[in-house]
């Protein structure tokens, strides 16, 4: 694949760590905040290489994680009911409710179907005017425009037997939090590059002008990332703040327009809870009243479903970035991807699941063949992500 | 396969419309899925490289970008050598 293989090369990343080595005068802390990020920082072994010049503090970036317990209850309540088709991206299907996970109740009959894209679950409720096809919109604002354009099409093509369980999330609330939280130790921010790629960066310049942190959006590739280390890193010795673009390839500062008009005519914004933190004020999106036909909550009753979380998950302080996965009690024994607790160990975005799959199990390091491991001269390159849409 | 926030950038081999809707073939190292192109229309041409977020093209990759990130990557990288003897 075009413009891929090169953000991979390893001798580049060799000389890139080594001039963040050389830029920074004490131990720098950054916070990445998407999860995609979190997964190659840890499968490439970035943050081993750079130990003791910059630590990478893991964002609340992962949509499957920050879905509150609730939501989850309120898929499982539908998929239980006959007349519903239950709809979802595949990474949700494992993630424990209250009573079981979306598998369980699949396994007990309930109609719960895998879709790549929220216009298949549009037209599998074409396909199926006699039943009820639901899909479970969650994410951040890149699954936004597509989810939006789901219920658009709904409403334009007067499909009725379709509608959303929204649970939509935006990142500027959720960084907010972080950075006024008493005792933040976060220095600079890597903004995820795909969610500027639709919403630009503009909402970004008064955070990092109020707390005075340079913010680089940043993309997904291993260079990538050490370009955004490096540009936050210069940053932050000049003493400077603001918002830079390491990701010119993908993002504009206006965003992608069409994606935010859309978002803008389906969603307001509302106040909503992320699992293990409680509820943001005005970082979610709910559906407009006036689509309200299309939202599953109004349509099935589903408001007097509440729920609690699992006391024993402690998904809240590993999605602030306050603990790092292996400094969880129930990390690797309590708590595997086969039997999770919480949702960070089940979704491959999910920071316990990143530290679990590489081997990271006491928070030591791990020895094992890396991409970056090829700085030790071993290991080859990271896995081929593009072959896997 | 279903995970819903990693953007996947792949090349458009094919454009249409569907019910007035603009969707497209992308291909993504072999691998091919139809896509929805209406974020991107006015831009779109095949054989360009769009990133694809569950099954939504979100932005076509900018070339020319693409080229000077990689050569500043190149630039910060011999730096760094220099640096490193």
């Amino acid at each position: 694949m075009k413009h891929l293989s090169e953000y991979r090369d390893p001798a580049l990343a060799r000389s890139l760590v080594r001039r963040i080595r050389e830029t920074v005068t004490r131990p720098r802390v950054l916070m990445e905040i998407c999860g995609g990020q979190t997964h190659t920082l840890i499968r490439q072994g970035i943050d081993e290489v750079l130990e003791g010049a910059v630590e990478m503090i893991h964002g609340p970036g992962c949509p499957v994680c920050v879905t509150p317990v609730e939501q989850i209850d309120r898929a499982l309540h539908l998929a239980s009911d006959p007349r519903v088709i239950l709809t979802s991206y595949g990474d949700m299907l494992r993630v424990p409710g209250t009573r079981g996970d979306l598998l369980q109740v699949r396994a007990r009959g309930g109609d719960v179907r895998v879709v790549y894209s929220p216009l298949d679950a549009l037209a599998l409720a074409r396909k199926n005017p006699d039943r009820e096809v639901v899909f479970f919109a969650v994410g951040f604002e890149t699954t936004a425009p597509g989810n939006a354009m789901a219920v658009w099409r709904a409403k334009e093509l007067g499909v009725a037997n379709f509608s959303v369980l929204v649970s939509q999330v935006t990142v500027p609330p959720a960084l907010r939090l972080i950075l006024e939280a008493p005792g933040n130790r976060v220095e600079g921010v890597l903004a995820a590059g795909h969610v500027c790629t639709v919403m630009g960066w503009g909402e970004y310049e008064p955070l990092a002008e109020e707390f005075r942190v340079p913010v680089v959006v940043t993309g997904f590739e291993p260079l990538d990332l050490l370009q955004g280390i490096a540009m936050a890193v210069e940053a932050l010795e000049e003493g400077r703040w603001g918002v830079e673009n390491q990701y010119a390839r993908s993002v504009r500062r206006e965003g992608t327009p069409r994606a935010r008009e859309l978002m803008e005519q389906v969603f307001r914004r509302v106040d909503r809870a992320w699992r293990g933190v409680g509820v943001i004020p005005t970082s979610g999106l709910g559906l407009r009243p006036e689509l309200a036909a299309f939202d599953a909550e109004v349509k099935f009753g589903l408001e007097g479903i509440r729920a609690q979380e699992s006391p024993e998950c402690r998904a809240g302080e590993v999605l602030q970035g306050r603990l790092k996965p292996p400094q969880c009690p129930a990390f690797g024994a309590r708590c595997t991807p086969e039997h999770p607790l919480g949702a960070p160990m089940v979704s491959a975005e999910g920071a316990c699941a990143a530290y679990y799959g590489a081997g990271r199990r006491s928070g030591q390091s791990s020895g094992g063949p890396t991409a970056m491991g090829s700085l030790g001269g071993r290991g080859a390159q990271g896995p081929a992500r593009e072959n896997a849409p | 396969m279903g995970l819903m926030c990693l953007g996947i950038p792949g090349q458009i081999v094919e454009i249409r419309q569907d019910e007035g809707l603009v969707m497209g073939t992308v291909d993504f190292g072999g691998a091919r899925r139809e896509v929805c192109l209406a974020f991107v229309e006015d831009q779109a041409r095949v054989g360009d490289y769009a990133v694809v977020h569950a099954g939504f093209a979100i932005s076509l990759v900018d070339e020319e970008e693409a080229l000077r990130t990689l050569e500043l990557l190149e630039e910060m990288g011999e730096l760094g050598e220099l640096e490193a003897e």
